[in-house]
């Protein structure tokens, strides 16, 4: 066996064996204690209720994924262009980030129906409320690294008589990238959340319906097994998206941490 | 004219040979404070440094020698007092390369391209560029392969050298150095301080050296400025009397050691 992968498996293994004895203490206590099904189903009643509706499950996924991926990009490209604008004027920066800041504390949940209410129930408000969930750590990330540059650097460009614009675009925007990623990475897992909820809105259009209706469509039906498969199912989402943005970014990276590998 | 400026067609990098008197410097009275109700950072301090010379400024930390590095090359204006830098003319202006206490890289730049940026930012064809980095390369020690590498794969001196070459490759009139050695072991810092002393005896640049090491502005330069704190002043000169070029051997001789502890001795009766 290769080293890598052996090491590979030993951080696997603690994690696998803790969820297969959770699984089991689970199973047992339901079964056991004889616990309605309604109340905390059992892990293998979740898996036959998520194989029996696998193919509403699927296509709630793929629905879901779609807005939180649309959201997402949306989220990248309005918050780099807005971070962009900050980092080129000091009066609009102090002017609007602290709006920035204090929209962020707006519970999404409040003005959601708002949403609905100006661009009508389905996918595009679902795409808005994950807009608005994912974006602002992409703002605040972005604008952090465009402006805290460092003072070494900025003299050597100053000293250099380099324009605003090679400033931007040979200082300011790389040593930015770095942050660019975190920010993508918050706001990607933000976007399935975002997705979810925005969903529980606008997403009871037969066409829209994914897992966000999926999960509010199991309550009255008592169908407690299938909500803990969309619940298992949306957690999967996020992470694969995460992973994405996390391998995306170490790929877009590799030359600000170029030589880390060897040490 | 130099390779350089032939390759790129521009008059800009010539040698300072051809630009009679832009490597001087001339300070009177300067001053500089950061706010009016802080005591000031630099005082009354008169500072005259000819065409070609290498002088070093010795003080304690937090002197202001940093700053007066900054007054210098232009990063800062003297509040008060009259700092000229370069020749008269306005149309042309001292070139100045400056290397920092850190090595300052850009990260995500590998060596040929952090050396080459001074030259980018001047708008220089690309190949010129190259052809300039690739020839300060070999100036400050470093092998052709290494221009491929990133900053995080060499070591502390590796990057100073990466450093002190992109100060080098616009050809600068004036070189200002910020304790570019300061936090390399005493061995590499010896041997770095042998190398810049070539390549100075080469290509004749005025040099102004800012450490707080004795010994090392001793061996270096032709005049030594001591400096005192709050607020930043010169408080004496030493004439290095030593012949150029220097050899690593000067350092073990009686003279030298006795100069370096007289030096040593006046700056701590100044600064007490």
């Amino acid at each position: 066996m290769s080293r890598p992968s052996h090491r590979f498996l030993r951080a696997l293994l603690p994690p696998l064996v803790l969820l297969l004895l959770v699984l089991v203490a689970w199973q047992l206590v339901v079964m056991l204690l004889e616990i309605k099904p309604y109340l905390l189903p059992s892990p293998t009643a979740v898996v036959e209720a998520a194989i029996e509706h696998r193919a509403e499950l699927f296509s709630a996924i793929w629905l879901t994924g779609r807005a939180a991926v649309l959201g997402l990009l949306i989220s990248v490209l309005l918050g780099t262009t807005t971070a962009l604008l900050f980092s080129q004027s000091r009066i609009v920066r102090r002017s609007f980030y602290p709006y920035a800041i204090a929209l962020q504390t707006v519970p999404i949940v409040a003005i959601a129906p708002l949403i609905v209410n100006w661009f009508g129930e389905g996918f595009q408000s679902v795409v808005v409320v994950t807009v608005i969930i994912s974006l602002f750590p992409v703002i605040t990330n972005v604008t952090t690294g465009l402006t805290s540059i460092d003072e070494g650097l900025h003299d050597l460009f100053q000293l250099n008589h380099a324009s605003r614009w090679q400033q931007l675009v040979k200082l300011r925007i790389p040593s930015a990238m770095p942050s660019l990623v975190t920010g993508a990475r918050i706001a990607a897992g933000l976007a399935v959340v975002g997705a979810i909820v925005g969903e529980f809105f606008a997403g009871s259009l037969v066409q829209d319906r994914g897992l966000g209706y999926f999960v509010l469509s199991t309550v009255p039906n008592l169908q407690t097994d299938l909500l803990f498969g969309c619940v298992i199912a949306a957690t999967l989402l996020g992470v694969v998206m995460f992973a994405a943005v996390s391998l995306a970014g170490r790929h877009l990276l590799g030359r600000w941490t170029a030589g880390m590998e060897t040490h | 004219m130099t390779d350089l400026a032939r390759a790129s067609g521009k008059g800009a990098a010539s040698p300072a040979a051809n630009k009679r008197g832009m490597g001087m410097i001339s300070a009177q009275q300067i001053g500089i404070s950061f706010s009016p109700d802080q005591p000031a950072v630099l005082e009354g301090l008169d500072l005259h440094v000819g065409e070609g010379d290498f002088i070093s400024i010795l003080g304690p930390s937090g002197c202001g020698k940093s700053t007066l590095l900054k007054l210098i090359a232009g990063l800062l204006d003297p509040t008060v007092g009259k700092l000229e830098v370069g020749g008269q003319t306005d149309d042309s202006q001292a070139e100045i390369g400056f290397v920092f206490q850190d090595p300052t890289l850009l990260p995500w730049r590998n060596v040929i391209d952090n050396i080459r940026l001074p030259l980018e930012l001047r708008g220089y064809p690309v190949k010129a560029q190259l052809e300039a980095a690739g020839e300060i390369q070999e100036m400050v020690g470093l092998q052709p392969e290494d221009g491929l590498k990133y900053p995080r794969m060499l070591s502390g001196g590796m990057r100073m050298r990466v450093s002190l070459a992109r100060a080098l490759v616009t050809r600068p009139d004036i070189l200002l150095l910020d304790e570019p050695f300061a936090a390399l072991d005493d061995m590499l810092r010896q041997q770095l301080n042998e190398e810049l002393l070539a390549i100075w005896e080469k290509h004749g640049q005025t040099i102004v050296f800012v450490t707080h090491n004795v010994s090392e502005a001793v061996f270096l330069s032709q005049q030594v400025y001591l400096m005192q704190s709050t607020p930043g002043r010169l408080v004496g000169q030493v004439q290095v009397p030593f012949p150029f070029p220097r050899q690593a051997a000067l350092r073990g001789e009686a003279e030298f050691a006795r100069l370096v502890a007289d030096v040593g001795r006046r700056l701590r009766e100044g600064v007490a």
